[in-house]
């Protein structure tokens, strides 16, 4: 009986060994999409490479300027206090992941390489531009998300390469990830919807989660909102109720739903304008 | 060979109070090992050097079969037998009402996941592989899928495709209303999605029969069904209860049994096999997708004059329990109202969708969603309360079903409506509280303004027990003799499924009731020892096992009588039974159960039959059902119209339950019961589409979490049932019948849409809420 050869390196280099030594070998983070696709018999890889133990892979560091999250930070660390600090939208993204036992396991690092559409942190990883760090067998690179993540469950990763770590630049000021799906808890998103908005800047960035085939940037909703937001509005930034309005076609625009067992394509064209301008509502008043 | 581990069927000693008798909260003798995760569960079951087995399925909905080639498979190292149709020793096929269904499929595939081959080998990874190996021949066919259609096409199974076709005619057809009603509504496919996937281990015996450790609902009807498979005389088929994770009637059909037989027989090996989670959903039965037209007549003043109805279910491939299933759809379509006039049409259609079957309300779910929305339809033209008009026609006792049955037994409709009505409704959604309690929960999409709140009610009847001249009866044994330490032990031996519904709790109860015995053993479940119990569902175990139980206690009751009386040389009739002592009325003397033990044991095995039914007529009359179950449910629910997203925020409810003999496993009822109610409501359901199943798992099978389950308040009505044993009617399938109902009721309340289908999606709110708005 052939059973899996599972490596259990304790470095990034090692693990990146370990790979080069197992071609077909799978890296396993937390397993939460991993473990479902075994058990359902679709993915039975020669070899795992174990990344429980790279301790380095679970580090994170926050800098004036940055935010840099190790791979290995699960969905608990980035709903915890220290992260949700400094990155509210992506700590609200992981409290949405699953149970507590899910977000105990799985990982950014892991959301980022299985690259669903449906990836719960990807939406505000676009939104905020992040950049993801790789390691392979000639030394690292860094790589724009929207780079990585080229398609349904497809990405620009090496199969001996690592995600080491996501950088994200800080933005000043508010910022929103809301998530609809069919059950108040534990559920795959049908949309969702970043929004973060720059207070010094002067700019509001908007991204959405499962209404197209990865996650997508709506650019123009962005331009008209930036425009039509009064930033020096006493008790600040407000907008009036047609530009917010305008603002949720234009998201709609940018989504390419699909029909599914999950939802339909016009739900999901739907549900992303309303809760991409109930997160901006809560960035930006509405004006009067 | 040794019994195996893990099978979850070791004798539970349990040392209670006496005081834990019939009424009281006694703890359930297996609660404490469920919860800290130590409870065998059949997938637990364990031997060695035992094998591994593994199905294969159809990937194609209908399809002629033009070969199968098993050897591949067979030319797999580890493996030790493969087998198919062509190795069934006995009769090709098996069913609960008629054997319709091939153990393996041998000419025709006629759903989604049917059974070709079984595979066991050394390995679970071996035989999954092996499985694969196995080359099937399809020629694919065009899936006959619409029940409405199935009913008028060419046959897809010797058998035909209209499984029953049931008229209720009753009082003047011709009688009409001053207002009429009218709708037409849909139910989906509900799993039971039972925690525990189907497992069980096979061992092969010496007399050349088998010993089947299985999770089951009722050991003896599996036990013919995969005898006369094997070809074996029953006896030499020997059936072990094994723990049981969950049934809801998914266990009522035979799903591994007669393979994982044919595996350890040809194998003389022990052989295990256990379902994966999206295995499960091909290897039950489900809840019958239903289309229903009703027509309501009333006077203005609100009496119900008469209900037209036409109730489809979709059976899917193969009979199972629809023929039962369209019997109590049909009864029940009218709810628990007077109805002095009634034309009702019940069809059950074989598609070539899943098989479908029994799940908890069996029917009466169904038929509910329509009755109900219809009592508010008919409220909303009278301008009447809705409670108001179902109070006003609410059955009572005396009153005539429109099956033409006079409820002879108690009937607390009024009661169980009010009970639900009184509740306390919650406050209002707090602005300053958690997101979570808000529709769309963790997803944090709803501020407090984007939310309406509604108020549903929904009223819901159901039979107990089996039906339409059906003896289901119970048999229980029971044996009395001295302990160890000279005190009275009571074991108890039924073949009753314990599948959590806590009837090894009640069995305890019933014998310290009846024997004031603080020691009560529970022998294993098995069709060794005792005769059948029947089936844990239909709401019936209390009654008839507890009945069976009942009259077993006092069976040995008369008896230790007569053996005192024997002692005291006086007549038995001196002599009384109190407080587990014997008593001479005339002297006031005392005998200890253990004393009039000393001589010898006493044992007996009784059986407890209901009150016999009748067939219904051409006409759909007859005195069909035991005793019926009524209950109400008030549903308050949080709508976010804009997303179609929810937040069943309370439910209210009255129960007609008889008694409680185990009070806080009636709440567990209640409780559970209206979690998979409100699953089926909004969120529950197989969708499937081409007969093609889309969502086997439990990623995409939605199941209500804590965040989706209200507050409950319950409010039980206990009206002793006059031939129930304790006057307990069974508690455990209405809350599921009419919660639903009430849920959507609400949702409708709340956005003012029509909402005629559950489970309701998001977009059946969120868009059409949209084109209104």
């Amino acid at each position: 009986m052939p059973v899996a050869r599972v490596a259990v390196p304790t470095t990034v280099d090692e693990a990146v060994q370990a790979l080069r030594e197992t071609p077909g070998a799978q890296l396993l983070a937390g397993g939460t999409d991993f473990c479902v696709e075994v058990n359902f018999g679709l993915r039975r890889p020669p070899a795992v490479v174990a990344l429980r133990r790279v301790r380095e892979l679970r580090r994170y560091e926050v800098t004036p300027a940055s935010v840099v999250i190790g791979a290995g930070t699960t969905y608990a660390d980035m709903g915890g206090p220290e992260l949700s600090s400094v990155l509210p939208a992506l700590a609200a993204a992981a409290r949405t992941v699953g149970s507590p036992q899910i977000r105990n396991a799985g990982t950014l690092g892991g959301n980022v390489a299985t690259a669903s559409p449906a990836g719960d942190t990807l939406p505000l990883l676009t939104a905020l531009d992040a950049r993801v760090r790789l390691r392979g067998p000639s030394g690292g690179r860094t790589v724009a998300l929207g780079e990585v993540v080229t398609g349904v469950k497809t990405t620009s990763i090496a199969p001996d390469e690592v995600v080491v770590e996501v950088v994200l630049d800080r933005r000043p000021g508010p910022q929103q990830f809301l998530k609809v799906g069919t059950r108040n808890a534990m559920v795959i998103a049908i949309a969702s919807a970043a929004v973060v908005v720059d207070l010094e800047a002067h700019d509001v960035r908007v991204a959405l989660g499962s209404v197209a085939p990865v996650p997508v940037r709506a650019a123009a909703a962005e331009a008209h909102i930036a425009d039509a937001i009064d930033w020096r509005a006493a008790g600040g930034p407000r907008a009036s109720a047609a530009a917010l309005a305008r603002f949720a076609e234009l998201v709609a625009d940018a989504a390419s739903p699909i029909t599914d067992h999950r939802s339909t394509s016009e739900y999901r064209r739907r549900a992303v304008q309303v809760i991409a301008r109930r997160a901006l509502e809560r960035c930006v008043a509405r004006a009067a | 060979m040794p019994a195996p581990s893990g099978t979850g069927i070791a004798e539970r000693v349990a040392v209670g109070q006496v005081a834990d008798r019939v009424g009281a909260s006694a703890a359930r003798p297996d609660g404490a090992q469920k919860t800290r995760g130590e409870f065998a569960f059949s997938s637990d079951l364990w031997m060695d050097a035992m094998l591994w087995g593994k199905t294969l399925r159809s990937p194609h909905v209908a399809a002629r079969i033009r070969s199968i080639d098993t050897r591949p498979a067979l030319a797999t190292p580890g493996v030790r037998a493969v087998v198919t149709a062509a190795d069934v020793p006995g009769r090709p096929t098996f069913g609960l009402e008629v054997p319709d269904q091939p153990v393996f499929a041998s000419d025709l595939v006629r759903y989604h996941g049917e059974p070709l081959a079984a595979v066991a080998a050394d390995h679970p990874e071996t035989a999954r592989a092996a499985a694969m190996a196995i080359v099937v021949d399809y020629e694919p066919l065009v899936p006959l899928v619409d029940p409405d259609v199935a009913l008028e096409a060419a046959p897809i199974h010797p058998d035909g495709n209209v499984f029953r076709h049931l008229v209720i005619r009753h009082g003047d057809p011709g009688a009409t209303g001053d207002v009429v009603v009218e709708g037409t509504y849909e139910v989906g496919m509900q799993d039971q999605a039972f925690l525990g996937p189907e497992s069980g281990l096979a061992v092969p015996a010496e007399d050349g029969g088998v010993d089947l450790y299985v999770a089951t609902q009722w050991l003896h009807v599996d036990r013919d069904q995969i005898a006369a498979s094997l070809g074996l005389p029953v006896e030499r088929v020997r059936l072990y209860l094994a723990g049981v994770g969950g049934a809801f009637g998914g266990r009522e059909d035979v799903s591994l049994q007669i393979h994982l037989c044919m595996l350890a027989l040809r194998t003389g090996r022990p052989v295990k096999m256990v379902y994966s989670r999206d295995e499960s959903f091909f290897g039950h039965v489900h809840r019958h997708p239903a289309r229903m037209w009703y027509r309501h007549h009333a006077t203005r003043g609100g009496d119900l004059v008469k209900v037209e109805a036409r109730i489809v279910i979709d059976g899917g491939a193969y009979l199972s329990s629809s023929n039962a299933v369209i019997s109590n759809a049909t009864c029940f379509a009218p709810g628990p109202y007077r109805v002095p006039n009634a034309f009702i049409e019940g069809y059950a259609a074989r598609t070539n969708n899943p098989p479908c079957g029994a799940m908890r309300g069996f029917g009466a779910v169904q038929a509910c969603y329509g009755h109900e929305a219809q009592m508010d339809k008919l409220a909303a033209v009278l301008s009447m309360d809705p409670v108001a008009l179902r109070l006003r026609n609410a059955l009572e006792r005396y009153d005539r079903l429109v099956t033409g049955q006079v409820l002879t037994g108690a009937a607390p409709v009024r009661e169980v409506i009010l009970a639900a009505a009184s509740h306390p409704l919650p406050p209002p959604a707090d602005p300053g509280g958690s997101i979570l309690a808000l529709p769309g929960g963790a997803g944090a999409t709803a501020g407090p303004g984007d939310v309406r709140r509604g108020v549903g009610f929904a009223v819901s009847f159901k039979n107990v027990a089996y039906s339409e001249g059906f003896d289901d009866f119970a048999t229980a044994r029971l044996r009395l003799e001295t302990g160890v330490d000279h005190e009275p032990v009571a074991t108890v031996t039924v073949a009753t499924a314990e599948v959590g519904q806590g009837f090894v709790t009640l069995a305890q109860q019933i014998v310290r009731e009846e024997l004031g015995v603080r020691r009560v053993v529970l022998a294993p479940a098995s069709t060794v020892d005792v005769g059948s119990a029947g089936s844990s569902s239909a709401s019936r175990q209390t009654w008839m096992s507890g009945g069976a139980l009942q009259l077993a206690c006092s069976t040995l009751r008369a008896e230790l009588l007569v053996r005192a009386a024997e002692l005291w040389e006086c007549a038995a009739s001196q002599c009384v039974f109190d407080e587990g002592e014997v008593v001479q009325a005339a002297t006031g003397e005392r005998l200890s159960v253990q004393d009039l033990l000393s001589p010898a044991p006493l044992e007996t095995e009784q059986e407890f039959h209901h009150r016999p039914t009748k067939a219904l007529d051409a006409d759909g009359q007859g005195d069909a059902h035991v005793s019926f179950m009524f209950a109400a449910h008030r549903a308050v629910v949080d709508v976010d119209p804009d997303l179609g997203l929810l937040r069943v925020v309370q439910v209210a409810t009255g129960q007609d339950i008889g008694k409680a003999i185990n009070p806080v496993q009636v709440t567990g009822q209640i409780e559970g019961g209206i979690a998979q109610g409100i699953g089926l409501a909004v969120m529950e359901e197989i969708v499937v589409t081409e007969g093609r199943v889309r969502n086997p798992s439990f990623t995409d099978y939605l199941l209500p979490t804590i965040l989706d389950m209200p507050e409950v308040l319950a409010t039980v009505i206990e009206e002793p049932e006059p031939d129930a044993p304790y006057g307990a009617k069974g508690v455990g399938e209405p809350p599921t019948i009419s919660s639903g109902p009430a849920v959507l009721a609400a949702i409708r309340d709340a956005t003012g849409l029509p909402l005629t289908r559950a489970p309701v999606r998001p977009e059946d709110i969120a868009l059409s809420h949209g084109e209104t708005t």
